[in-house]
């Protein structure tokens, strides 16, 4: 097993969280009503918190591998000095949050890939990510069960709420396949029963969120056999995660070390 | 090791236990970490200069409770007071759940106003499954609804009581 791909793996599980977390705490105080600004502000806590715990252990792994005393990784560095292209986040993640509606879908699509992901890395031969995953996944099975019924709510309300739910599907359907798009690092830690081959998890996605769609009476637009363009994963990003950055990296980037 | 510094070990053990008992929740000030159930661990050993090192092992409740921190820091600064060198370690699993927070913690948020979580609770798995009504921690009354799933922190939720009218937090299963 090569390290810098272990290195690259957890990275990748930190900044899914990071940035699908750091999307959602843009919604803080611009919620439709205030319960619902305060639950989506929570699960983003969680993300980001989930985040933490991948960045810290990565840090781990990154250090030992350096031959370099001066120059340690911590989870700020990971986080607030990496420049877009060594994100390796899923598009998806990054994508601007467009209205409510369209928020909710992603949310409901990315955390059922997130809940079948930590159900099987929970049993990774890695301790440590075997121990994030298993603390991930209370608070992932909150965020599924929240996001299916706003999906549910609003697919199956008003004309209104129906089609911003169908322009949402649109504006985002053609990001889903890179969930299940297997990267070298992935697979090399899937080999090695440390990590999760992601397109073993696309049938069961399916089928879960067939179920949801159609109690929304939506349709599933998801054409989950087409080829994957941009791929995020490998750090190849759209403009929206530079400007994402822009904003999240700002002060650590203008007063680096900065604490309050 | 002799028995000597073996109950020496344990007596200091038992004071860190003591100190941590101390340590509150900044959130919600009542509980003591004791109290949470997040203390997994205490070990106490002595230098060659007679010098205590206490390694606390302690659990974190959501991954992202701002708490942790503060809460890692008031323990650094209680068992320094002590003269206790202190190294905290982190420890994911098994995850923490509420069914680990002890009997008296639980009537010391009731009466704080926030409702304690159940034992062994139903997790709530179907969609649109109505939880199970929380009893109002102030008039004792179960006709009680859920006003939000999410409250004022991650392991809270909100909830009103159809008889006194009041609203309060409960303190989620987990």
């Amino acid at each position: 097993m090569e390290e810098v791909f272990l290195q690259d793996y957890i990275l990748h599980l930190a900044d899914n969280s990071l940035i699908m977390g750091h999307r959602l705490s843009e919604w803080t105080g611009h919620g439709p009503m205030l319960e619902q600004d305060i639950a989506l502000s929570n699960i983003a806590l969680d993300l980001i918190g989930q985040s933490r715990n991948f960045y810290q252990y990565a840090a781990k792994v990154k250090n030992a591998l350096s031959q370099d005393d001066l120059t340690k990784e911590t989870e700020d560095t990971l986080a607030y000095l990496r420049n877009d292209a060594a994100f390796k986040n899923d598009v998806l993640a990054e994508l601007p949050n467009g209205d409510w509606g369209q928020t909710i879908l992603k949310l409901y699509l990315f955390s059922t890939f997130q809940l079948l992901l930590y159900q099987q890395l929970k049993n990774s031969t890695d301790a440590s990510l075997a121990a994030i995953a298993e603390k991930s996944l209370k608070e992932t099975s909150y965020h599924v069960r929240w996001s299916a019924e706003w999906v549910i709510r609003l697919g199956d309300g008003t004309d209104e709420s129906r089609q911003r739910m169908m322009n949402g599907l649109t504006s985002i359907k053609l990001f889903i396949n890179e969930l299940f798009y297997t990267t070298s690092y992935e697979a090399h830690c899937a080999k090695h029963n440390i990590g999760i081959d992601p397109s073993t998890l696309k049938e069961e996605w399916i089928s879960r969120v067939r179920t949801v769609l159609e109690e929304a009476t939506l349709p599933f637009e998801i054409d989950t056999d087409s080829p994957v363009e941009t791929i995020g994963k490998n750090g190849d990003h759209t403009k929206h995660l530079q400007h994402l950055l822009d904003d999240m990296q700002m002060l650590q980037r203008s007063f680096p070390g900065c604490e309050w | 090791m002799t028995i000597d510094t073996q109950i020496s070990k344990a007596v200091l053990e038992e004071e860190v236990y003591k100190i941590l008992a101390d340590v509150y929740d900044p959130e919600i000030p009542v509980l003591s970490i004791i109290d949470l159930g997040i203390v997994k661990n205490v070990e106490v050993s002595i230098g060659h200069d007679q010098s205590k090192t206490s390694v606390v092992t302690i659990t974190p409740t959501y991954s992202g409770c701002p708490a942790m921190d503060v809460i890692a820091f008031s323990i650094r600064t209680s068992l320094a007071q002590h003269n206790y060198h202190v190294i905290i370690k982190q420890q994911l699993s098994p995850a923490w759940t509420t069914d680990w927070m002890t009997a008296q913690g639980k009537d010391k948020l009731k009466a704080y106003g926030i409702a304690p979580p159940q034992l062994q609770a139903k997790r709530l798995e179907k969609l649109f499954e109505e939880a199970e009504p929380i009893v109002c921690p102030r008039c004792n009354s179960d006709n009680t609804s859920m006003i939000s799933e999410f409250g004022s922190t991650a392991c809270k939720a909100l909830h009103q009581c159809n008889d006194c009218k009041e609203p309060f937090d409960h303190f989620k299963c987990h």
